[in-house]
Order: structure tokens, then sequence, then C-alpha cells
């Protein structure tokens, strides 16, 4: 089976721009993959997020080379319609994409732009507020929600569209811990059931690794670090790319080049102390 | 110094966001409000900006009760850093959206290219000084944000959530400015749900649920109450976690991996 995403050799450069904001990027993703892209502000996420969900070069214009695939189809060629079902996108703050009067219907949304029929209407939203769990807010005003509430129902209607790529940008920076911790539980659980792969642009690690399959380093434009997330972060030159290295990890890391030897990877703190404690008996 | 007496303020919808909240904070302090998204933090911050004046109670900053200013006067003392840059950020490039406040405020010409300048350069944005602010990615935003409030050299500063869309670099570089404006004599309140981010700055921590302070002490003490924390949806420091759960340990929670790592080297069986 092809890869669900494939970017190869992919390089663009916004028409008003001297310098290239991505450059000879090659990358694929399998179907189920939770994939988290790091690195420093302006370099070059944004962009590779925009060239994925077909805004470049559909709405920016600029320079354009190599190739850049969802589901086999070529992003580039595709028309805006037909990709706004394949890849899922949720924004930052959720204010930007839930506008209507009840929950419901901002789920409905797409699916109603989409002329798709009432019926399987109705199936499709009823499925996705149950993936995030908002099946008791249907009703309800979106604007009287709480914040990660808000956040739920805009994934749902990401979600109802049914996506086979589905793009987090900075989805928990406006959550509080708790409420960002059971998002990315929801992700987890959801990636499972719908197999759906989910690129994820996160500068807070500490939640996301731990169900990551991968994690990819941008500077600069270019791709610099791609692994299983504690291969990258115990890399020396992850911090160096303004990669925030979660403190246990880094503590992790601390020991293991003392020579400790540790039962895994991203031990979560308990797990750390554990092991400590069996070691100072 | 900024001092909240019994601070009550109840929203038209009839909401009391704030409920009976005292609080003093004084020069040269850095303090951390956190809580979950609803708790009234950043209501509160905008009683100290004198956007919003109180229901009930007083809110006083450098000794002047906020109501008896003008959101202007008050802009002058207290700099303040929005959640969302794009409710601030107006001007044609960025330079002049530094410019902008600084010429509010009647500063000589020389001053206002000396200080954009320098503020520029400090928060990594020369390269954009011609482009429009609006081509910036949400992180420089933010950036250009504390930049402009700098720039004029307010008393008190407010960050709320100055962390999102900041790569580690820029926030080590951030917690280092927060530091440093606080050890020359400024008063930094920082609105943060980045736990990780506040910890290694060890500020005080002011914790907010349903409209009130329900703790408030320095960062080692309150990361410690777990109850308190998990009533509140604050998230334990990783560092802290660790701590608690280990069995010899030193008297107060590691700030950094290096220390928990230089203590374990001591505890390893030779």
């Amino acid at each position: 089976m092809p890869p669900l995403l494939e970017i190869g050799k992919f390089s663009f450069r916004y028409a008003d721009s001297t310098k290239w904001a991505v450059r000879d990027f090659d990358f694929a993703a399998g179907e189920g993959e939770v994939v988290v892209l790091a690195g420093p502000s302006g370099c070059g996420k944004s962009t590779l997020l925009r060239a994925v969900n077909g805004l470049i070069p559909h709405m920016y214009t600029g320079e354009y080379s190599g190739s850049v695939k969802v589901a086999g189809r070529e992003v580039a060629s595709t028309p805006m319609r037909e990709l706004a079902q394949m890849v899922g996108f949720l924004f930052q703050n959720p204010e930007n994409q839930i506008f209507m009067f009840s929950v419901e219907r901002d789920v409905a949304f797409g699916l109603e732009n989409l002329g798709v029929r009432r019926e399987e209407m109705r199936q499709r939203v009823d499925e996705a507020m149950r993936l995030l769990g908002v099946t008791e807010l249907a009703r309800r005003a979106p604007h009287e929600l709480s914040d990660g509430q808000k956040q739920r129902v805009a994934l749902a209607g990401v979600l109802a569209m049914r996506p086979k790529l589905v793009i987090l940008d900075e989805p928990t920076s406006l959550l509080d811990p708790m409420t960002a911790s059971e998002l990315v539980s929801a992700v987890d659980r959801i990636r499972k059931e719908i197999s759906a792969t989910f690129l994820v642009v996160e500068h807070r690690l500490d939640l996301l690794v731990r169900i990551a399959d991968r994690l990819v380093v941008m500077s600069d434009g270019r791709k610099v670090l791609d692994g299983r997330p504690a291969e990258v972060l115990s890399d020396g030159d992850a911090e160096a790319y303004g990669v925030a290295v979660p403190a246990m990890t880094r503590l992790e890391n601390a020991l293991l080049s003392d020579g400790v030897k540790l039962p895994g990877n991203l031990l979560s703190p308990e797990e750390l102390a554990r092991e400590v404690n069996s070691r100072t008996r | 110094m900024i001092e909240f007496r019994e601070v009550t303020f109840v929203q038209p919808t009839g909401v009391k966001a704030l409920d009976s909240v005292s609080l003093t904070i004084g020069d040269g302090e850095k303090v951390a409000i956190v809580g979950e998204n609803g708790a009234g933090k950043t209501t509160l911050v905008k009683h100290i900006t004198g956007l919003l004046k109180p229901t009930s109670g007083t809110v006083l900053v450098d000794g002047v009760e906020t109501s008896q200013m003008s959101t202007a006067q008050l802009s002058k003392k207290v700099g303040v850093a929005f959640q969302n840059p794009d409710h601030q950020l107006f001007s044609e490039s960025v330079e002049e959206e530094v410019a902008f406040g600084l010429r509010n405020f009647g500063f000589s010409q020389e001053l206002i290219s000396s200080r954009t300048d320098w503020s520029l350069k400090f928060f990594g944005l020369e390269e954009y000084r011609k482009s429009s602010p609006l081509i910036l990615s949400g992180g420089e935003k933010k950036r250009l944000t504390l930049a402009c409030i700098l720039s004029w050299d307010p008393q008190v500063i407010v960050l709320d959530e100055p962390t999102v869309g900041q790569d580690s670099i820029q926030k080590e570089k951030l917690a280092g400015t927060i530091g440093m404006l606080a050890s020359s004599g400024k008063t930094v309140v920082v609105i943060s749900h980045d736990i990780e981010f506040l910890w290694p700055m060890q500020p005080r921590v002011v914790i907010m649920k349903s409209g009130r302070v329900i703790m408030d002490g320095p960062a080692p003490q309150v990361m410690l109450e777990k109850d308190v924390l998990e009533s509140a949806r604050v998230a334990q420091p990783e560092m802290v976690s660790f701590y608690a759960a280990i069995r010899d340990r030193p008297k107060s929670p590691f700030v950094d991996p290096l220390e928990a790592a230089r203590w374990l080297g001591v505890m390893k069986p030779r």
C-alpha cells in the first residue's frame, strides 16, 4: 500500500520572498500514524501544512517544485473541493472555525456545504460527536462552551468530513493542561478507531510524545531530524533546533549518558521514580 | 505595586468572574497566574490594565485606584501582551508598530528610533522591520507585542499566554527576559498553562478557580500540593512529580533535570 502522505523533494518559495520557505523536503507517513512536526518558529512548518491541505499552490502563489501526494493524489492538481474531503485542518484557536448556532449544526457545516444526503449527514455527525464525546452538547450554542469543549466540537466538525489525513496546528496551546491531556487521549483513541493519519504541529511535546509514532524536526525549511520520538529527543541536536525536550526526557538522557541502564524510553515521572527507588533500596 | 482589595467582578450576564479577590504584588516580583480555562485569570489582569473596573472592591496600581485613572494613563505604567496578538497589531510595518506606542507617549524622535532598534533586535525581528505584521507567524506576532511593550519601559508587565507558538529557544529567552525584568525591579505577571515553562523560573504561583484565588505561594511549595492542583485542573511540573515519588530526596524539588541528575549521581549504588 502506498503511504498516505508522500512528499518528494518538495520546495516552495512565496511569490514575494527571496528565501525558500521549504527546501528539498522528503517525507512519507502511513495510515493511522501520528506524526509530530516541530522546529523553531519560521522554520517552514506552516508552509508545509499549507502544501498538504492545498492552500499551496491553490491559494498562495510562488515557485513550487517536487511533489506532495495525499492518498496517491497530487495535491497541486487536485481541486480544493476534493482536498477538503481528504485533509482536515484544526486551527489553534477553535473560535476561528466554529460559528453556527448549535453544536450539531456546526459539526454538520462542512457536510452541508458538500451537499451530502440528509441521512448520511445525520449518521456522520452523530459518529463524529460520539468520537469526541460531545453528543450531549449537540443542542448547545458553541459560544456557551468551555475552550476544551469548543476545541472538541471543532475537531468533530473536521472528522465528520471523514478525512484521511487530519492536521492539528498547535491544538493544545490554548488549553489548560488537564484539558490538553484529554484532547491528546481523544486523538489517540480516534486514530485507532478510524485509522486516520494525524500530522500535528506542536511546541509542547510532553503530552504528545507519548502517543506519537514519529517526530520530525524542521529547521530553515529543511527536514533535519526524523524518527521515533525517543530517538529524536535523545539526539543531542534536538534542543539546538529549538525542540522543547521534556524535562523528564532530559533527565533520562543525562542518566543514560552517565551509564545508567533504564527499562525503556520516555518514562513518566512515576516510572522513573520507581526505577530510582529500586536502585537505592 | 499592584493591590487587589476584595475585588468582585460580575459580568453583564450575571456570572461572577472574580469573587472577592485580595492580592498584593510587589515591585520586582514575578508572579504566575494559573488555573483552568474560564477560572478568571484574564479578567483579573484586565483589572490591572484598567480595561475592566471592579463591580465592588478596589484595584490600586502604584497606590492609585484604577477607577481614578484613564486607560491611557494606566497603559504607560502597565504594558500588556494579550493572548491573541491580532487584537493589538494594526500598523503597516513591524517597525511602525513599535514606534506607534512610543510616539503616543510623546517620546523624542531620537528615543523612538533607538528604542525601536533595540527592541526589534532583542526579539529577533529585525529582518521583518519593513514587513507588515500580518505576514508574521503566530510566534513572531507574540514577540512583536512584547517588543512594543518593553520599548516604553512600563513598571508592570503583564503577559497572557506568552509561550504560545514559541519554540524552546524563544521560551528560554523569554524566561530569561522575565527574570531580568523582575530583578531590575519591574513587576511581571504571567498567565500561562505552560507549567513546564513556568517551573524553572520559580515564580510566586497564584492558583485561580471559579473567580477565586485558592492558593498563593512560592512555586516549590504550591506545586507540591497535588490535591489543590488537581482541583484547579493545573498539572504538576514533571520535575515535581518525580521529586515527590522518589524515596531519598533533598529538601526542595529539583528545579531542572541536571540538578536531579547530579543528586541521583550521588545516590547511585557503587
